[in-house]
């Protein structure tokens, strides 16, 4: 039997210990009435032919597109170490650190990734991670709330709409205010967004860069709230912040990312895994696991589940957050893949995607009515203008095996042209010129 | 053992990615750069496997060893699924490609793989339909929660009281709260939920009630036997009912929680499914739900269309929103999938036949070592308390120097000094036996000498960690 050792000899001799007669005996407790009306299950396959079938489904998806598909989730070049150690089962098959004595290799891996996260967002504490990027912002936002005892949150527009749309899930049920700040064309206004704290305002939430591909510094919006007692939340792609201007450096409370593009392949949508650093006064506010550095009996450093007050299992409907599982395998990715790039590796990665997306405005504008939809500066990610609808364009270029990027009129009103297209080092010169060359015959 | 950074060398490096693209600074204004580059471990690769792989062996995990984690389902998690997660046709392709127009034509093998997995897990609990959005347990519940709101919202009406069995896991109460909704303990009699509670509850609280969270069998481990009579009480004030699937590996193929009245259910695709809990996570947890609550359900949803393709729907206009960006946790999915099809319907139930028997096994086996406080047949789990004068912590960390990992302690919080073991149906019989001796050892050692226990584990890489200095001191990274 598949996944289950017992002999029948075994199996009746235990049976006889429990002192049943047949297997069925032991669910006595559920009645006649309460059994399965139906349980109409396919029979079982030997492993062979579930992985054939696998192997049939997942030659099925159009993975030889040539992308340059990003708002938010980016395609990278993974070390094939991170797979080998992280695929390690002593990580994989152990459970939550509850255990610290046995549990060593899990905490000490959580404290050197809650270490490398700081570092990257200059930061003081960082927690073991949550689900994925707008889970971060959701409990970020509520550590505002609770911190500041307000109920309003002022949000710039040009936050992915894919974070705003679950932050305005996980916020129906409470009696909280989400206010937009409208951007323009593309570009975080920042004297609006300065403007927007008021005395009900728990923080204002920002992305950098922002959904649009924009690069800014919101050091005089994370002053203006702080004026106000709100707190500065900002959301940013990890990977270019190898080179931008860190959260700390901007002054803001909590920050908060979508770790996938550190060592998680895209695997049509998770797991990812949700970054969160904050400044060391926002600590009891935290949400989540966090392990800290201890000494046992004998005086030996190791590593322990720290602050566990404010969680679930302690406090119950009082705990900072509902978190219990959380993301600690991708966690352990990020943290070796962050250790095989190091700085530089890193730093470069971000610049050959910058590099590569300025390659690809200069050459996608060169067609007759492409242009940029803002002069702001950008990352590795921008928006074009084209004359005809995105939407049309994608598909057209789909069927020629190109996904040129997000449409995003579908989020934005005036913006049925806008096209966001986002460049990495798994893109290349070639690929960029091949595009242009199947948009041109279109337009 | 040294932390990563501290074996850094200024200057060394991997090598994985040299590329000749300008500086940032050549790109951007230098007031949007930072500073200084992060201090990042300067490692060859070598530096890094050694350091991750003397890592590994300071853990305790299933491939090594029994994990009998109460409430956790620690099986073994068969590799082969991990073969079909990682086929490269789905870790590379881009969530948002099947959401373009003619993308979902390159999307069609992962949306089977959801569409199957709906329709298999369907079957499986007699429910309707189910979201995979939630990405582990609790975020499961506040989906699950967050639908009921919206059921009552729906027809007009604001209630705020959610009802909670004492023996329910903590991220019950808070994930409740969370949905800004207020907790109403429920106490337990004879370890289960008592109808005369519930009505009490219901008289004082009336339709105000958004419903009943329930854990069954419960985290005793003991089935709940009025569970018609509290369908019908719930019923009486169009409450619903929520099913914590947290302990689903007991009842497959012997109970249908769509069948016996429960109106959604969360599943731990990481438990019951086989999915490795990899240290903490990433989980996955499927919200199940009937025809009541199926038009609140997250979007998109993949449906099939009439040529049998399939597509992503968005087209539920009282959804409740996103609960995650997209379809979930998709390969812990494949992987849940592919260890269905591979068991097939006779194979899961044999699952839940095995887990009870060696359940019931166990706990025979330790009725006069431990004192376990209900005598009914247990489900997949079962509690003891330690016997009169030991510590529940100190069992668990003499176990860990005979080779065990602990069962859970301390939990359910009703029980004195718990000690929550669930062997899990892949556990042989010698493994079980094993564990007895060790038990019995144990606490026969603790008889004699007390104090011998307390000074447990020895043999770990660490002894026993003074935890409220830790949580004083606050070090947290390497910088603090």
């Amino acid at each position: 039997m598949p996944f289950i050792p017992h002999t029948p000899q075994e199996l009746e001799e235990m049976l006889a210990i429990v002192g049943v007669r047949h297997l069925d005996d032991l669910f006595a407790d559920i009645p006649p009435e309460m059994r399965p009306r139906r349980f109409r299950l396919p029979k079982g396959r030997s492993e062979a032919a579930v992985c054939a079938f696998f192997e049939e489904l997942a030659a099925r998806n159009g993975t030889n597109i040539t992308s340059f598909l990003g708002a938010g989730f980016y395609a990278h070049d993974i070390p094939k170490a991170v797979d080998a150690l992280a695929g390690r089962s002593e990580f994989y098959t152990a459970y939550t650190p509850y255990q610290a004595e046995c549990s060593q290799g899990t905490l000490q891996a959580i404290f050197e990734f809650q270490t490398a996260v700081c570092r990257l967002l200059d930061m003081d504490c960082a927690n073991a991670s949550v689900y994925d990027g707008g889970t971060a912002l959701f409990e970020a936002a509520m550590m505002a709330v609770r911190a500041t005892r307000r109920q309003t949150l002022a949000v710039d527009e040009a936050v992915n709409p894919i974070w705003r749309k679950m932050l305005a899930t996980y916020i129906a049920g409470l009696p909280i205010t989400l206010k937009i700040v409208p951007q323009k064309n593309g570009i975080s206004d920042l004297r609006a967004l300065s403007d927007a704290p008021d005395k009900e305002c728990a923080a204002i939430i920002v992305q950098n860069p922002n959904f649009f591909g924009a690069v800014a510094d919101y050091s005089e919006v994370f002053a203006a709230a702080r004026a106000k007692g709100a707190l500065g939340i900002i959301s940013v792609y990890p990977v270019m912040q190898a080179v931008l201007k860190t959260p700390g450096e901007m002054g803001a409370d909590v920050a908060v990312a979508e770790g996938q593009s550190l060592g998680q392949p895209l695997n049509f949508g998770g797991p990812y895994l949700g970054l969160m650093a904050c400044k060391k006064e926002h600590i009891r506010q935290f949400p989540g696991r966090i392990a800290g550095r201890a000494t046992d009996l004998n005086g030996k450093t190791g590593y322990v589940l720290t602050l566990q007050a404010r969680e679930q299992h302690i406090r119950r409907a009082k705990a900072t957050s509902n978190i219990c599982s959380n993301q600690a395998l991708c966690a352990l990715r990020t943290l070796i893949c962050l250790c095989l790039l190091g700085h530089g590796g890193l730093g470069r990665q971000a610049e050959r995607g910058m590099h590569l997306a300025r390659l690809a405005v200069k050459r996608l504008t060169s067609l007759k009515g492409v242009e940029p939809l803002n002069a702001a500066p950008y990352g590795n990610e921008t928006a074009l203008r084209f004359p005809v609808p995105a939407e049309r364009l994608v598909s057209a270029l789909i069927d020629r095996g190109f996904a040129p990027g997000y449409p995003v009129g579908r989020h934005y009103s005036d913006m049925e042209n806008v096209l966001l297209l986002a460049c990495t080092e798994t893109n290349t010169p070639e690929q960029i010129d091949a595009l242009a060359e199947a948009m041109g015959g279109l337009l | 053992m040294k932390t990563i950074f501290a074996e850094s060398v200024p200057g060394r490096s991997s090598g994985f990615f040299e590329s000749t693209a300008p500086s940032a600074a050549q790109m951007l204004p230098a007031g949007l750069l930072r500073a200084c580059p992060p201090c990042l471990p300067e490692c060859s690769e070598l530096d890094v496997v050694r350091h991750f792989t003397r890592l590994s062996h300071l853990n305790y995990s299933v491939d090594a060893n029994f994990y009998p984690l109460g409430s956790c389902t620690m099986k073994y998690n068969p590799k082969f699924t991990e073969y079909a997660a990682g086929l490269p046709g789905f870790a590379r392709l881009h969530p948002l490609l099947a959401q373009l127009g003619r993308g979902a034509a390159q999307a069609q093998g992962a949306l089977r793989c959801l569409y199957e997995t709906e329709r298999l897990l369907c079957e499986i609990t007699g429910m309707e339909a189910f979201t995979f959005q939630p990405m582990a347990g609790a975020n499961g519940e506040f989906a699950g929660v967050s639908l009921m709101v919206a059921y009552h919202r729906a027809k007009g009406r604001k209630r705020s009281k959610m009802l909670i069995p004492d023996s329910a896991h903590g991220t019950n109460p808070a994930s409740a709260a969370l949905a800004g909704l207020e907790v109403v303990n429920i106490e337990s009699r004879e370890g289960m939920v008592a109808p005369e509670v519930l009505a009490a509850s219901i008289a004082e609280y009336g339709d105000n009630i958004v419903g009943l969270m329930m854990t069954c069998p419960n985290t005793l481990g003991l089935m709940e036997l009025h569970l018609p009579a509290i369908v019908a009480e719930l019923r009486k004030i169009d409450a619903l009912l929520y099913y914590d699937g947290a302990n689903m590996n007991a009842i497959l193929g012997k109970m249908r929680v769509g069948d016996v009245g429960f109106d959604v259910v969360h599943l731990n695709l990481h438990k019951t499914f086989a999915t490795p809990h990899g240290g903490g996570g990433p989980g996955s947890g499927p919200v199940g739900v009937n025809g009541r609550l199926l038009p609140f359900l997250p979007v998109p949803r993949v449906a099939m269309g009439k040529d049998g393709g399939f597509f992503l729907d968005s087209n539920l206009p009282l959804s409740i929103g996103a609960i995650g960006p997209f379809y979930g946790s998709f390969s812990v999915v494949v992987k849940a999938l592919a260890y269905m099809l591979r068991l097939g319907g006779e194979g899961l139930e044999r699952v839940a036949e095995y887990a009870v028997l060696n359940a019931n096994y166990l706990k025979k086996r330790l009725e006069d070592t431990l004192d376990i406080p209900f005598e009914r047949p247990c489900a997949h789990e079962f509690v003891a308390s330690a016997p009169e004068g030991l510590r529940a912590l100190d069992i668990a960390k003499a176990l860990l120097d005979r080779g065990f990992h602990a069962p859970t302690v301390y939990f359910p919080l009703i029980v004195r000094e718990c000690l929550m073991a669930e062997p899990t149906e892949t556990e042989s019989k010698q493994t079980l036996d094993a564990y007895v001796d060790v038990l019995r050892e144990i606490v026969e050692q603790g008889r004699k000498d007390p104090a011998s226990l307390t000074a447990a584990p020895l043999s770990m890489p660490v002894r026993r960690l003074d935890e409220t200095a830790a949580a004083r001191r606050m070090a947290l990274t390497e910088d603090m």
